[in-house]
């Protein structure tokens, strides 16, 4: 089919389709990375002419412009990578349409025409009109605030546990063995300790009167 | 035998005889804690021994230094240096049954600053290393979605591009100076704290503190987890990274060997600085564990157990962390190859699929050769197989860069980024432990906390004191702290405390009563090997090490790597030399634990002195306490 390819193109004006001409675009195809090996030979003409209509149904969105029809867009320097330049020319064919009309429609529809053929931004590119990236979509609350609150939430409740568990061991230990604890203390206190000698306590041994010491009361005889 | 042992009176007077230790252990069975199991002792051990260092310090010094030819030095090392000092230190901890100041301390009351050392040593490594566990909890915490946030760069504000700083260098590195870090170009740039990493770093100690709360009755039981899932996860690892396309490149890469290697020193020194620090010894930890132990435990297989274990850990660590790195590097090779072959394919307009790998040399050359004017205006890019393979892979540039991108290439990403920071965290929180043990046992040996409070609140103090010193390592200056840190707070303090260790067991507590001991402990007295390499070998190889460390850092001007998005050659990092202020931080940070050792010895030598003086006045003016009645009277 490609007889038929080269009517069209010379049977149009090609001065005005230049590569590096004024609003002059180049595309450039990657039929194989798209479609891996379903893409055969004759792909590339049958994309080529669909891209046609393409350029010519984003460009009659352009607010501006009506009545642009196929033969409008003028096509040339094709290789076998498959790239191409394209212009797009007003009605009468005299001159071409401004870059920057061209540029903000192709942007503007840039994916509808991706996702009629099922090729992306790098398997169709149109060099020197940059892609406008797809911004992340941003969950309102951040996954990781969530997984960190859930973990942190986890420990506290654990070290509050432990805490408790451990407060209450400690009580049950001290009750048991404080009524051991003060008799010991009590019979502590009253050693008494000379030069490191330990004296025996007066009061928990036998301990007899002294007769011949007398007490205050008994110092004044009755009367 | 050699008899050169300093005189030491009073040892006895300080040290439970070997008769009393049965009837210790019986009494101390309520108060002090000990081991429910063996086992939980040596997963304990185990997992202080194995950290990070195992993962992402081994496997670079092996491939740098002559790949498979490393293995000979490391093992003939860790035989002569590493088992020799570890059971000492497990032997000597169960025979005297206290921490690290405990146990100096009775050896001679002038020793008692090697456990002060050991003590600080602990101290400063467990305040940056928990940092390094929270941010390894900060990717873990971002790592529940997909795609992973480090896998694109974000946009810039027009949604035209990336933003320039990632596209300059890569969306990992982006992640993790500017939206991980932030980090500034300086280390006298503090900035501020930055809120994402405090709150990670608060996650980080509240669940060590969870850990150790009660000191081994709980970390006893976390350890069945933090010591064992890093090993199912490095399997799982192996299992995912050989079936990888380009698994093999990165295990060959690393297991080359080079003999030529073995005659530079450095390798030597490198090997016997890895397995000195690999097996966390002169941290005191080792020492407060084993102080746990039943008497008669056999100190003597636990410690070539736990040096196997630590030595294979690193091998396997190794295999499983190239086996990933080969898989990375290729698909770095394969998208560097294709986009050379895209630039010709376009530059001269052929038809996919016309240029190959097997084509594209001869293609380039004979376009070259027909076109020169236009080929010349073509960028290719030079693809190096090996340079991939030895791009920045030790440290936190192997986990949070290289081992990410290569994650984010795997299918079902996020679930082995999971897994890969679950066992980070497992394997720095064991570690930390180890670190906790080697600070709150000292303090309590030290009675600096009233006796009276309960081990929850001296613990919850601790971590909490650690948490706010560790501030400083969320400013935006905080990665060059904890690098300032990480090179000399955990370096050659270590050297000198474990060379006083092995001279103090040896020569001032005196080797032959010291096998005596372990023929009472163990049933058998340590062969010859053991003589060998306690009296000579191992001191001797500390003290080489310690020189040429001295030597080769002592005139170096300290330099550090900096993330400047300002240096023309971003994204290389820029080598800068430290402020004269760091290097006051240095020689605070490594001189405080070295000087405490002798600097305590002359404290309690010169108040020996003065209580000599005193205690004979004492003899005349003792007061006679008289009693009447049972009443004191003065």
């Amino acid at each position: 089919m490609w007889w038929l390819l080269f009517f069209l193109v010379t049977a149009i004006r090609a001065e005005l389709c230049q590569p590096d001409a004024e609003n002059a675009f180049k595309v450039r195809l990657s039929i194989r990375t798209a479609l891996g090996d379903k893409a055969v030979s004759g792909e590339p003409a049958k994309e080529y002419r669909i891209n046609k209509v393409v350029f010519l149904w984003s460009v009659k969105i352009s607010p501006n412009r009506r009545g642009i029809l196929i033969s409008h867009v003028l096509l040339c320097n094709i290789t076998q990578r498959v790239s191409f330049w394209f212009v797009v020319t007003d009605p009468t064919k005299n001159y071409t349409l401004p870059a920057d009309e061209i540029q903000s429609a192709i942007r503007m529809n840039r994916n509808r025409i991706n996702s009629a053929f099922s090729l992306n931004d790098q398997t169709l590119e149109f060099l020197k009109i940059p892609s406008t990236l797809a911004p992340p979509t941003d969950p309102s609350v951040p996954i990781w605030i969530i997984i960190f609150g859930v973990v942190f939430c986890i420990v506290i409740v654990a070290i509050t546990l432990l805490v408790l568990s451990g407060i209450r061991q400690r009580r049950r230990k001290n009750k048991e063995p404080s009524e051991v604890d003060d008799t010991e203390d009590k019979s502590e206190n009253t050693i008494t300790i000379e030069n490191g000698i330990p004296c025996d306590p007066l009061d928990t041994k036998g301990w007899h009167i002294n007769d011949t010491f007398m007490t205050e009361d008994e110092r004044l005889t009755p009367l | 035998t050699m008899r050169l042992v300093l005189p030491n009176p009073g040892l006895d007077d300080r040290i439970p005889s070997l008769e009393q230790l049965e009837v210790i252990e019986k009494e101390e069975a309520s108060s002090r804690p000990k081991w429910d199991n063996k086992a939980q002792y040596m997963l304990t051990c185990v997992g202080f021994c194995v950290g990070l260092g195992n993962v992402w310090r081994f496997p670079y010094l092996c491939q740098s230094h002559g790949g498979g030819a490393f293995m000979i030095p490391f093992l003939i090392l860790l035989v002569v240096e590493g088992v020799p000092l570890l059971y000492l230190e497990f032997a000597i901890g169960q025979r005297l049954r206290k921490g690290s100041v405990g146990v100096w301390s009775s050896i001679h009351p002038a020793l008692k600053g090697i456990g002060i050392a050991s003590m600080f040593v602990s101290f400063m490594v467990g305040l940056y290393y928990n940092t390094i566990i929270a941010w390894v909890m900060w990717y873990f915490f971002n790592s529940f979605q997909d795609p992973l946030p480090w896998s694109t760069c974000p946009l810039n504000d027009n949604l035209t591009g990336y933003v320039e700083e990632c596209a300059r260098s890569s969306s990992v590195d982006y992640y993790w100076y500017r939206e991980t870090l932030n980090i500034s170009n300086s280390i006298s740039n503090s900035g501020s704290v930055q809120w994402w990493v405090l709150l990670c770093l608060t996650c980080a100690w509240c669940v060590l503190y969870v850990c150790t709360i009660r000191g081994i009755e709980t970390t006893g039981k976390a350890v069945y987890i933090t010591s064992t899932l890093p090993y199912v996860v490095l399997t799982i690892f192996l299992i995912r990274g050989l079936t990888l396309k380009g698994a093999t490149n990165g295990i060959v890469f690393l297991f080359t060997p080079n003999i030529t290697e073995l005659a530079n020193p450095l390798t030597w020194l490198d090997a016997g600085a890895q397995v000195f620090y690999s097996f966390s010894l002169a941290f005191g930890g080792l020492i407060s564990f084993s102080s746990y132990n039943s008497v008669h435990n056999n100190c003597e297989m636990d410690s070539v157990i736990v040096s196997v274990i630590n030595g294979f850990t690193s091998m396997y660590a190794a295999t499983v962390v190239y086996s990933i790195i080969g898989f990375r590097a290729t698909e770095r090779y394969d998208t560097c190859f294709n986009q050379n072959i895209l630039t010709l394919i376009n530059g001269f307009d052929l038809p996919e699929g016309s240029v190959t790998e097997k084509n594209f040399e001869e293609l380039q050359q004979w376009y070259n050769a027909t076109y020169p004017a236009d080929f010349a205006q073509l960028q290719f890019q030079t693809c190096d197989m090996n340079s991939f393979l030895s791009e920045g892979v030790e440290g936190t540039g192997l986990a949070f860069i290289v081992f990410t991108e290569a994650i984010t290439k795997m299918p079902i990403s996020p679930l082995w980024s999971v897994l890969f920071f679950i066992m980070l965290f497992c394997l720095g929180l064991s570690s930390m432990f180890g670190n906790m043990e080697g600070v709150v046992v000292p303090l309590q040996d030290l009675k600096i906390f009233p006796k009276k409070w309960p081990k929850e609140v001296l613990t919850g103090l601790i971590c909490l004191g650690c948490y706010f010193i560790a501030f400083i390592f969320t400013l935006n200056s905080g990665q060059y702290w904890l690098t300032l840190l990480d090179s000399y707070a955990g370096s050659i303090p270590l050297l000198i405390i474990a060379f006083c260790e092995m001279f103090a067991v040896v020569y001032v507590y005196g080797v032959d009563r010291f096998n005596k001991d372990i023929e009472f402990m163990i049933g058998h007295k340590p062969n010859i090997f053991w003589q060998i390499t306690w009296r000579v070998v191992s001191p001797l190889l500390m003290l080489v090490i310690f020189l040429f460390f001295f030597v080769i850092n002592v005139n170096k001007e300290l330099i550090y790597s900096v993330w400047d998005p300002a240096y023309e050659e971003f994204p290389k990092s820029e080598k800068v030399p430290y402020p004269s202020w760091a290097y006051g931080v240095v020689v605070i940070v490594a001189g405080v634990p070295c000087l405490s050792i002798p600097c305590f010895a002359i404290y309690k030598l010169i108040r020996n002195r003065c209580q000599k003086q005193e205690s004979q006045q004492g003899l005349v003016s003792t007061m006679s306490t008289a009693s009447i009645n049972g009443d004191l009277k003065y």
